[in-house]
This record gives structure tokens, C-alpha cells and sequence, in this order.
């Protein structure tokens, strides 16, 4: 008998899909369910997976809520998935962009979904690097020539006969297999899967002073935990990176953006202009970061002490 | 490959089964006598021929523009999936909107007095306190966010489940067809359906939605038709000479017959919608997932456990309840004729509203802030204490890091190594002529078959890395499980103090094992493995455990008459006796650690695992479907090697 309850229930489910509407419906222009509940404003935050964007996402989502009485949702999407749902008003903002030339040329030239919502203030850079402990022995380390001098020190289980270059999370940008490859360097990129499988590695390498090398980038809240010391690759050039295969040069240095879904961006009132303007420092960004990862407050609570103590830089952002 | 089939079982084979077998061998013996050499010669022996393989990634990428470029302007999304998108969106809103009209005070009295009216006062009791818990760790907010999603999640795979479920248990034709295709899509691993969802949907609610659809469906589809066919046939043939119509038979005698398999497919749907909710995060289903998924990005085990606690006490109390509903039981029965349905409904209802409107009038319809408790601090802590203690240097045993590198080192690594090495048709004959041992040929065809899909696909060399973490996870799997439950087998007290952990163990997210697991053993290979043995061990030492209990008395009496010893009743009647049990807990152990092998992507674990999960993260199509359908292949394969007879209706017990 619950059986047939169920049946109409669904069978009610299904007349009220026919029922909202006999044109046509666009997914692409539908707000998360969970948005705007009890008629508050809500935006939605995208929020990647690395704690620097967890950083920029809690305070805008402070100054939103606390001071533009706004009420704010965020969702964890990888890097490239989130374009796309950007594009397609799931997610109204983006804070943290590493450059993506083809989703770039394709929602803000081609499609015109997406809009430039200008920089973060903070420059991103992606390398490879050693403990500065292993330096102070091996100062010569710092130099890519080096590197299979010292492969044997980089040995794991993981990656055999040859040192263990350990990769992050699949959803970074990385040269490294190519650029082992065509540096001939006797080494074997080892994924982590994850960046939270990589720090944890990273801190038990550290913790009993072991050598490591890693792919990581800056600005990052690690390095006050953990000194790193980046390792000298063949300097970047421009367009050195063009073909993917071909790569035997450093990562560049990236002027992190934003962007904005362009609905969101016209029409978003206070909160497209709050966050059009907001720009900090990489010193403000590792501040946050530091007290959300390492001294594991909660986002808001971070957040929080950040605004309390920083009024002057997020002043300028309400104006 | 033998750790895979469980050599133990087959030598209880009866005589004549050995002979059959023998026969079986010596056809596959002649036929590889004849092809191996041909195939050799044509391919060569070392892994996967190229000339063989079927680049898929052009096509793939071009049909993935095509979509995104689409979405918004061609008709088949407008008024198709548009349309499905958007009663999803609606629904699940309804749901979030009532869930939070009625506060916490009026979700926790409606829970409670479903509970009370279907399973009686202690498990009214239990689901209150597990919703007041879910609260007091500061997820009230998340809790029903996850819940709205399921409520439509499992309303709509039941509706899906029981239409199929008709049409099987109606017609044999559609029987036959629908079989395997539910017997398959059952031994999935979920990760495996989220990217072509995603990619028709986009990431948000409405393809965690649809995925935990697909996941959901094919139990309440499988029990459903199990129950319209086991209808008692002397019932039917009693209603059919009262001159009921083919239609008042089924509503009147068919389906309130099949009522226990019913509800147990609920159950069951249930269960693998709540295991859904947190992989369902990765593609932006939000709610306790995707604060599951944050707080790992963190490295924030304690933060992961704060949310991850909610699911497990959801889980246990759907669970619990839907359970009770079917069997029935108790004081549940006595009531249904004291009071009547419409009223206890109304009943129900009044309370909650009135408790609602309560709250609402204090003005504490929001948990209150004050109120909740912080655990991740000392599990962090504990987390820390035993990362800092057990990683390494630890006199006599070394440390974890250090069985991880030997694992690797000694398991791991040659297991891989080995399978890569050997010529892919011989990969190939041992799989079908272990298949063919233990199933049909029927079986042995499907399993090489999709062995070969691999191969075709180019995902040989991957595939067979993630085959060999498999292989060793299982023998570590069916060792400490077996072990495992032939103790709680014979003790009733282990049992009882087994039980709530295996409860806890199986209900948990994978994901919230991933981190420690990663503190303890390193990035690689290793803790990927170590996870999926956590995962796998509770179902693989719960069938044990029923197996050999279920074993005959009569029989155990009788060796016991005889004067055999414990130890020779064990050997030789309680493990012979239960053969059948334990392949199903090698069968279920496979498929368990499979699913989470492949979650190890995350941790290191490389291989398919990685492929997936890097498809999701680039929106790489080419990479991520092409792993996924290799791992669609893997699975059916480990599951037809290791599938004995049919498979019984339960998954993960």
C-alpha cells in the first residue's frame, strides 16, 4: 500500500515536471535549488579545492552576508567544471582563476556567458620544489642540471629505481611528465590524486626530515609550515609552453583572475560590484589560509578575525 | 589470480564437478593450444596489440563540444532534458523549503513519530536522537540539504525501480533482458557514472540527482520483479477462480504479496542513495557531502568527520526503519489495527505542524548557535597523536610508512609487474578458464569479452595496474574477513561487539577513510589499497559470519556426535557446508574493493582511478569516459569470475 503511495507521488512529480511550462526549458539558466531560500538574496560562490581559493571565498562570504546582508552559497567544483557552470549561472563567481586560454576564448569570446571581473591582486606561480633543509646540505640541489645527481636521495616504493617527482591533484595545471622527459631526468612523476593526499605526504616527509621534491605552487600556506625552496628549471619563455609534448621550460607567473557569470555581472547589484572590486594581497590571502589550514578554524571564523583586524583593505571594496 | 577465486571452496568440490571441471580445462587447453600460437604470430606477446585498440579520444571530444555548445539552443535539451533538469530543481526546492519551514524541532517530532508508528518506541527514540545529533554538530543546515536531495533521489529511483521492476516481474521477455543489464549496473562502482551525467547536466543538483538515480534504481528493480514472481502461485490461482481481472490480480493480490521485497528494495535503494550523497559532491550535489569533500581538501579529518558522522546516523536510521517496516514486526502490527492508517497520518502531521508552528513562535526555528559541539578538535588531535606515533620507527614492527613500503615494494609491484609482463591472450585464457571453472560458459564469455573491451579501448596497461591493487587488496580482504568472522562465528560475544562497527565501517563515506589512510601509509598505491580493505572487510565478515552460522545443525550436531573437535567441525562441515556463503563474500569483497581502488585514484592509487578522476576534474571527456567504461569493463569481469551461481538479490549484505 506505501507502494502505491509512492507510485502517486511520482506520478504527481511527473504531471508537475509537464506542468511548469509548455515552451521551452534551458538548463543552462537554472539557480541551484538550495539558492535564495526564504526569499534572501543568495549568490553562489565557487569554491575550488586548494585552500588559497577557500581563503578569498570566506572573506568575500563575510563581507557579503555581514555587511551587504547578502546570504551566500558555495560549492566545491574542480577548476575547468566550474567554467562550465559558470557559464551556465550555477555559479555566479569565480575568485581564483589560474588561466584557462580555451574556456576563456570559448564562454567570454565565442559565448559571451562569462565576464572578466578583473584580478585578484595575488600572482600564482607553479614549480617544483625541495625542502630548504635538503638545501642547506645539498646547496647545488636548486638547479635543475643537478637533479639526477641526487635522484637516489628521491626514492620511494612508489616510484621504483628512480626519485619520485610527486604531482598534486589531476585537476592542476602540469608539464611535469613532458618536462622529465625532455629534461631527460631520471625521475617518475608519482600523482598524489589529490592536494590533500599531497600536503599530508609533504608534512610526514618533513616532519622526520626526509628529501622530497615536489610539484607545488605559491602563494601557498604550506611554506610557513613547511620551508621549500624552488628548483631552477629552464627559464620561461613566452609561447615555451605552446606545445604540450614539447615543454622543457619553467611554469610562468600568473596574475590570478576573476570572473563573473555575465547575468550576474549586469545585474547583481551590490554584489557583482563588491566583488568586481575585491583585491588583496598574497599576504593577505596566506594570513587567511593559514588560520583556516593550519590552525584549523573554520572559514568564517577566519575570515572573521581577518576582517576584524584588516579594516582598511576591505573598506575600499564597499565604497 | 588466485587470491581472486578463493582456491579454499573449490577443493570441496564434489567428485563429479571435478571431473566436469577437468573436462572444462582440457577444452580451454586445446583451444589456446590452437590460437595462442596464431595470435602470437599476428600480434605479437607482450601487452595489448596497438593494432588492436580503438582511439576513441576525437570523437569523444568532439561530442563533448557539441553538447556544451548546445546545451542552450538545440531542441533535445530545451524540451528534453531541460524539462527533467528542471522538475529535479523544483522538486528538490519544495522538499529543502518544507524541510526548513518545519525547523528542526519539527523535522526531529515528524522523524520520530514516523519511526514510532512503523518500527516502534526505541527506534523513535533513536531517530530523534540521531537528527538532534546531526544538529548538535553544527549540520542542521546541510543535514536537510542532503536529505531534500534524497527524498527526491530515492522517490524517483523507486518510481523508476518499480516501473522496471513491473515490467520484469510481468513479462518474461523483459525479464530476460533486463536481467543482466541490473545484475551489471549493480556491481558499478558509483564513480564510474558521473562523468556522462555531468556532461549532459552540467555539474550542480540536478545530475547528482539523476546519477544517484542510476546507482539507486537497480535494486528496487531487481526486488521488485523477484517479488511479483514469487508470488505464492495457489494465492493467485485462489484469486483468478474468484474471476479477478489481470488488473485487480496485480493490485490486489500481486503486489500486496510482494509487500516484504518491496520495501526491502526500498531499504536497499536507500542505502546506495545515502553511499551516493557524498561521491555525488564531486559534481556539486552540496549538502554533508560536499562538506565531507572540503574539509578533506584541508587535510581537516576531524572537520570530514563532523559531517561524515550525520550520513552514518541518517544511514543507520533509514535503515533501521525501512527494515522494521518489512519485516513488520513487533508492536508495529498490533497498532496498524488499533488505530487506524488516515488517522495516524493525521496524527502525525497535526504533531509536526503544531511543533513547527511552535518553534516558529519562540522564534528557534534555526538550530540554535550555541548548541553545538565541536568535535573535530580531538579527533584531529587523535589523528595527529597516531600519525606522529605510528608512521615510522617503531621498534620491532617499523611503521606503517614502512609496511606500505614493503607492501609496495614486495605485493605490489610484482603482482603489477607480473600481469603487465604476461602476453595479453594468455590474461585473457586465465580469465575465462577461471570464469568457466566457477560459472557457466555463458559467464566465462561475457568476462573475456570484456577483458578484451578493455584492450580494445587502450587502456590495457592502466587497467591491469588497477587489476593487481585489486588483487591485493581482496587477499588482505578475504584473509583478515574470514579470520574475522569464523571468530565472530563461533563467539557471540565477538558478534555483538562486532556489530555496531561493521555498521559504522560500512556506512561511512570511502572518502572520509582517504586522508588518514594517506597519514598512516603515504601517497601511492598502498593506502589506496589500505582503504579498500576497510571498506570491503565488514561485508565480506558479515556473510562469513551468516554463512557459517546458517550452516545445518542437524550436521553439526552429528560431527559433534562423532566426536570431532572444534577445529575439525570448523575445516570440515561448518566451511564446506558454507561454500556458497563465502564465494559470495569473495564475490561481494571484489566488487566492494573495486569501487573503492578506484576512489584511491584520490590518494595516489594511479591508474584508472586517476584517469577518472582527471576526465571529471579537466572536464576531459576523452580520458575520464574511456577509464570509466574500462572500469565498467573490470568490474563485470572481477564479478563474473568470482560469481558462482546467480547472485543473490542484497548488495554489501
Amino acid at each position: 500500500m506505501r507502494f502505491r503511495t509512492t507510485l502517486t507521488v511520482a506520478a504527481g512529480a511527473s504531471a508537475l515536471a509537464l506542468l511548469t511550462g509548455c515552451g521551452a526549458a534551458d538548463m543552462t539558466k537554472q539557480a541551484s535549488p538550495f539558492a535564495n531560500a526564504r526569499g534572501s538574496k543568495t549568490v553562489t560562490l565557487s569554491v575550488q579545492s586548494w585552500v588559497g581559493a577557500q581563503s578569498n571565498v570566506a572573506v568575500a562570504q563575510y563581507l557579503l552576508e555581514h555587511k551587504l546582508g547578502y546570504r551566500v552559497d558555495t560549492v566545491q567544483v574542480d577548476e575547468v567544471p566550474a567554467w562550465d557552470a559558470l557559464s551556465q549561472g550555477r555559479v555566479d563567481a569565480i575568485l581564483e582563476d589560474w588561466g584557462h586560454p580555451d574556456q576563456e576564448k570559448r564562454y567570454i569570446d565565442d559565448k559571451a556567458t562569462i565576464a572578466r571581473g578583473g584580478g585578484l591582486g595575488v600572482t600564482g606561480h607553479i614549480g617544483w620544489y625541495v625542502p630548504t633543509y635538503l638545501v642547506r646540505q645539498h646547496p647545488d640541489i636548486t638547479d635543475w642540471h643537478n637533479l639526477n645527481k641526487y635522484a637516489s636521495l628521491f626514492r620511494t616504493a612508489e616510484s621504483g629505481g628512480e626519485g619520485q617527482l610527486m604531482d598534486g591533484s589531476p585537476s592542476y595545471v602540469t608539464n611535469d611528465k613532458a618536462l622529465v622527459k625532455n629534461l631527460k631526468l631520471d625521475y617518475q612523476v608519482v600523482f598524489a590524486g589529490s592536494e590533500a593526499a599531497q600536503i599530508t605526504q609533504i608534512k610526514q616527509f618533513a616532519k622526520e626530515k626526509k628529501p622530497f621534491l615536489t610539484y607545488w605552487y605559491a602563494p601557498q600556506w604550506l611554506f610557513r609550515k613547511v620551508p621549500m625552496t624552488e628548483v631552477k628549471l629552464p627559464p620561461y619563455k613566452e609561447g615555451c609552453d605552446a606545445d604540450a609534448a614539447k615543454v622543457a621550460c619553467a611554469y610562468p607567473h600568473t596574475p590570478l583572475q576573476k570572473y563573473l557569470n555575465s547575468g550576474f555581472a549586469k545585474s547583481g547589484g551590490a554584489a557583482a560590484a563588491f566583488l568586481k572590486k575585491f583585491r588583496w594581497t598574497t599576504e593577505d590571502q596566506n594570513e587567511v589560509s593559514l588560520m583556516i589550514a593550519d590552525q584549523k578554524l573554520s572559514p568564517q571564523e577566519a575570515a572573521e578575525k581577518w576582517v576584524d583586524s584588516h579594516p582598511s583593505v576591505w573598506k575600499k571594496w564597499l565604497s | 589470480m588466485a587470491t581472486v577465486t578463493a582456491t579454499a571452496p573449490r577443493t570441496a568440490l564434489p567428485g563429479f564437478l571435478r571431473s566436469r571441471a577437468t573436462a572444462k580445462l582440457l577444452t580451454l587447453a586445446a583451444v589456446a593450444a590452437l590460437l595462442a600460437p596464431l595470435l602470437n604470430a599476428r600480434w605479437g606477446s607482450g601487452s595489448w596489440p596497438h593494432a588492436l585498440t580503438v582511439d576513441l579520444s576525437k570523437p569523444l571530444a568532439s561530442a563533448s563540444d557539441w553538447v556544451i555548445d548546445n546545451r542552450d539552443s538545440h531542441p533535445l535539451f530545451l524540451y528534453f532534458f531541460g524539462y527533467i533538469s528542471n522538475a529535479v530543481v523544483l522538486l528538490v526546492r519544495a522538499v529543502y523549503l518544507t524541510l526548513l519551514a518545519a525547523g528542526w524541532a519539527g523535522v526531529t517530532a515528524f522523524g520520530a513519530l514516523v519511526a514510532w508508528r512503523v518500527a516502534g518506541v526505541r527506534l523513535a527514540a533513536g531517530t530523534a536522537a540521531a537528527l538532534l545529533a546531526c544538529g548538535a554538530l553544527g549540520m542542521w543546515v546541510p543535514t536537510m540539504q542532503t536529505l531534500a536531495l534524497m527524498v527526491v533521489a530515492v522517490l524517483a529511483s523507486v518510481a523508476v525501480g518499480a516501473l522496471l521492476g513491473l515490467a520484469a516481474g510481468l513479462s518474461d521477455r523483459l525479464d530476460r533482458a533486463l536481467r543482466p543489464v541490473l545484475d551489471t549496473m549493480q556491481v558499478l562502482p558509483a564513480f564510474a557514472y558521473l562523468l556522462p551525467v555531468v556532461l549532459v547536466f552540467g555539474i550542480g543538483v540536478p545530475a547528482a540527482v539523476l546519477a544517484t538515480v542510476v546507482y539507486a534504481a537497480p535494486p528496487m528493480a531487481r526486488l521488485t520483479a523477484l517479488g511479483l514472481r514469487g508470488a505464492d502461485p495457489e494465492v493467485l490461482e485462489a484469486v483468478e477462480s474468484l474471476g479477478a481481472t489481470r488488473r485487480q490480480r496485480l493490485l490486489t493480490a500481486r503486489i500486496p504479496l510482494a509487500r516484504k521485497e518491496l520495501l526491502l528494495g526500498l531499504n536497499q535503494t536507500i542505502m546506495m542513495a545515502l553511499s551516493m550523497a557524498v561521491i555525488a559532491s564531486v559534481i556539486g550535489a552540496g549538502g554533508l557531502g560536499d562538506r565531507v569533500y572540503q574539509a578533506l581538501a584541508s587535510v581537516d579529518v576531524g572537520a570530514a568527520l563532523a559531517a561524515g558522522i550525520p550520513i552514518v546516523l541518517l544511514a543507520v536510521v533509514l535503515d533501521r526503519v525501512t527494515a522494521a517496516a518489512g519485516s513488520g514486526t513487533g508492536d508495529a502490527g498490533t497498532r496498524h489495527r488499533t488505530i487506524g492508517r488516515p488517522y495516524a497520518l493525521a496524527v502525525t502531521l497535526g504533531v509536526t505542524v503544531a511543533v513547527a508552528l511552535a518553534t516558529r513562535l519562540l522564534g528557534a526555528l534555526e538550530w540554535p548557535s550555541g548548541a553545538t559541539l565541536d568535535i573535530a578538535e580531538p579527533v584531529n588531535r587523535a589523528v595527529d597523536w597516531m600519525t606522529a606515533h605510528l608512521y615510522s620507527g617503531v621498534p620491532v614492527v617499523g611503521g606503517t610508512a614502512d609496511w606500505a613500503g614493503h607492501f609496495t615494494t614486495w605485493v605490489l609491484d610484482p603482482v603489477r609487474d607480473g600481469l603487465q609482463w604476461l602476453p595479453w591472450w594468455s590474461v585473457l585464457l586465465v580469465v575465462a578458464a577461471l570464469s568457466w571453472l566457477i560459472g557457466t560458459w555463458r559467464t566465462a564469455l561475457t568476462a573475456v569479452l570484456a577483458m578484451a573491451a578493455i584492450g580494445v579501448l587502450g587502456v590495457w596497461e592502466p587497467s591491469l595496474d588497477t587489476l593487481s591493487q585489486v588483487m591485493a587488496a581482496v587477499a588482505v580482504t578475504l584473509v583478515l574477513g574470514f579470520a574475522t568472522g569464523i571468530a565472530a562465528a563461533r563467539s557471540d560475544r565477538v558478534e555483538r561487539a562486532l556489530r555496531p562497527v561493521l555498521d559504522v565501517c560500512q556506512t561511512m563515506p570511502q572518502f572520509v577513510y582517504l586522508i588518514p589512510v594517506v597519514a598512516l601509509f603515504g601517497v601511492g598505491r598502498a593506502p589506496a589499497v589500505a582503504a579498500a580493505v576497510v571498506y570491503a572487510l565488514p561485508a565480506v565478515v558479515r556473510i562469513t559470519t551468516q554463512g557459517l552460522r546458517q550452516v545445518d545443525q542437524a550436521a553439526l550436531e552429528s560431527a559433534r556426535s562423532l566426536g570431532a573437535t572444534g577445529r575439525q567441525q570448523l575445516w570440515q562441515v561448518q566451511i564446506p557446508l558454507a561454500r556458497r556463503a563465502l564465494l559470495l563474500a569473495v564475490n561481494q569483497g571484489v566488487v566492494l574493493v573495486l569501487a573503492v581502488v578506484i576512489i584511491g585514484g584520490l590518494v595516489g592509487g594511479g591508474a584508472l582511478g586517476y584517469d577518472v578522476a582527471f576526465g571529471l576534474a579537466q572536464g576531459d571527456l576523452a580520458t575520464g569516459l574511456v577509464a570509466g567504461a574500462a572500469i565498467v569493463c573490470l568490474g563485470l569481469m572481477l564479478d563474473r569470475v568470482t560469481q558462482p551461481t546467480r547472485r543473490s538479490a542484497k548488495k554489501g549484505a
